[in-house]
């Protein structure tokens, strides 16, 4: 156990030293939950003068655009450190040292953590500043929301890097895609009981979805809607477990067909 | 050779790519303390032979075993007393050379990492490149980082894929002499590819050719040269090539 732990402080140190031989990327990392975060505040503002106050009470857009950051930099930075080493042509180095297939998730996963909580943190404090967003106006929901949002991100995330195992960087937009093709269905902004009746049972087979409720919940009744906490749980899950499972399933073909050698620009 | 005394097998081992056989039930035994060099011309099936011991890649058939351990089965408790370089698979750019040997040195569990990479860069001479981006450095001083690399947890199985490839005569040649002395202070076991054939018959206990995938002959260099009355053992290595090319079937099974 120790011994793993050492080796995933390992990965999670070579991903640290990308920081700081390129520290704009500290930037980047704070860069776009920032800009959406304006945009959205300052429609929201828009909205709140325009409209009746109960419609877009509080600070519902920013805590929807916010959330919605949690889930696609948590997706994100597990990716971005698997293309890392793609780009590098390391996974070959990697995969002959005793760094299990295990490990190298779990570091993936602490780094694409620290990464999201710099990210959004750094995003949330400055919609403190500029719209008076209350991050704690979410109340205990709020690390619940998160970790059901990160989990769901893991999950989507190994998916994506089975997927750039298999057909390499030729698929690297998906690092930055793939989550978009489910935003429409997660009611980020809107209440998926708008959606046409044939998407609803899709977009409630989400664990996000119910995330997002249970966030409009809060804002709107003051209250913590633990059922729908308890099937986010519930459907992370499965969406964890078939993440990993992809992962590893594809790290195994990548064995059989000499893959983790070749992988590269 | 049992088990006990080799620190490599490779037993039977075949390996397809798209139904085309590039390396076809090969089977050979490393013993403890010895240098082993794979032979053969580019596509011959050297590096997927490598691969294959190190379980980088899957078998279709055969095993492979390293320091006793099945590859297959239970390959992570060798990769921690083994290691691996090529020239062609260089560690990251963006890095440094100390960066990058003090990830892999607490990959390895190197319990003292900072006096290994000084130890290290001083037996290798490469003390000025540490804090040089491995990308901005040139094919020959990435070759010496890379086998500073191989050199961290103090391997018993050194698996070297074209360790001279990049350098110059000089730098072969010192390197050739720095190994052969690791070897022999250590009693490590050295298993490397190359086409080399005065490189390999400088450094090498024991050779397999392999041509197509097949392996055509093994033994020790003298006594290769010897047996085919040769001088030097790639006039060996060339009249094995034409006799395997010359028999019914000879070119068609690999390549």
């Amino acid at each position: 156990m120790r011994a793993s732990l050492g080796r995933i402080g390992a990965m999670m140190t070579r991903y640290t030293y990308l920081y700081l031989v390129s520290p704009i990327r500290i930037l980047e990392l704070v860069y776009w939950p920032t800009f959406n975060m304006l945009i959205w505040g300052f429609m929201q503002d828009y909205l709140n003068s325009a409209t009746h106050p109960a419609v877009f009470a509080a600070s519902y857009l920013v805590a929807a655009v916010l959330l919605w950051d949690v889930l696609f930099r948590s997706q994100l930075g597990l990716t971005l450190g698997f293309v890392e080493e793609m780009w590098a042509r390391n996974l070959g180095h990697l995969a002959v040292s005793p760094l299990r297939p295990l490990e190298f998730v779990g570091a993936l996963i602490a780094t694409s953590l620290v990464r999201t909580l710099v990210g959004v943190g750094g995003a949330g404090f400055l919609a403190t500043l500029f719209f008076g967003f209350n991050a704690l106006e979410l109340g205990a929901g709020l690390a619940l929301f998160f970790l059901n949002l990160v989990i769901m991100g893991w999950g989507v995330g190994l998916v994506v890097c089975a997927v750039l195992l298999r057909y390499g960087l030729a698929a690297e937009a998906l690092a930055w895609g793939a989550l978009f093709v489910l935003q429409p269905l997660c009611g980020v902004f809107y209440p998926v009981s708008i959606l046409p009746d044939w998407l609803e049972p899709i977009a409630r087979a989400l664990p996000a979805t119910h995330v997002f409720e249970g966030m409009r919940t809060v804002i709107q009744e003051g209250r913590l809607d633990v059922d729908l906490l308890a099937q986010a749980f519930l459907l992370n899950i499965p969406y964890a477990l078939a993440g990993l499972a992809a992962f590893l399933g594809s790290y195994a073909v990548a064995r059989r067909r000499g893959l983790l050698m070749s992988t590269g620009e | 050779m049992t088990s006990a005394a080799a620190a490599v097998e490779a037993r039977d081992l075949s390996k397809e790519f798209d139904g085309r056989t590039v390396v076809d039930r090969i089977t050979f035994a490393v013993p403890r303390g010895t240098t082993f060099g794979l032979l053969g011309a580019n596509g011959a099936g050297k590096t997927t032979t490598i691969l294959m011991l190190l379980g980088l890649l899957r078998p279709d058939r055969g095993e492979a075993r390293v320091l006793g351990h099945d590859m297959e089965r239970d390959r992570f408790r060798a990769l921690q007393r083994a290691n691996f370089s090529s020239p062609y698979v260089s560690l990251p750019n963006r890095l440094t050379a100390r960066q990058n040997l003090t990830v892999y040195g607490r990959l390895y569990g190197v319990s003292d990492v900072r006096r290994r990479i000084e130890y290290i860069a001083r037996e290798l001479r490469i003390e000025d490149l540490l804090d040089r981006p491995v990308g901005k450095m040139s094919a020959g001083q990435k070759t010496r980082v890379g086998i500073g690399k191989v050199l961290l947890n103090q391997p018993e199985v050194l698996f070297l894929d074209e360790p001279t490839a990049s350098l110059s005569p000089e730098s072969a040649a010192w390197l050739r002499a720095f190994l052969g002395s690791y070897r022999d202070r250590t009693g490590a076991t050295v298993v490397l590819a190359s086409h080399n054939m005065p490189e390999v018959e400088a450094m090498c206990d024991s050779v397999a050719f392999l041509q197509q995938g097949r392996l055509l002959e093994q033994g020790t260099p003298g006594d290769l040269i010897r047996r085919h009355g040769m001088r030097t053992l790639e006039q060996v290595f060339l009249e094995v090539a034409d006799a395997a090319a010359d028999r019914p079937g000879g070119s068609g099974s690999g390549g």
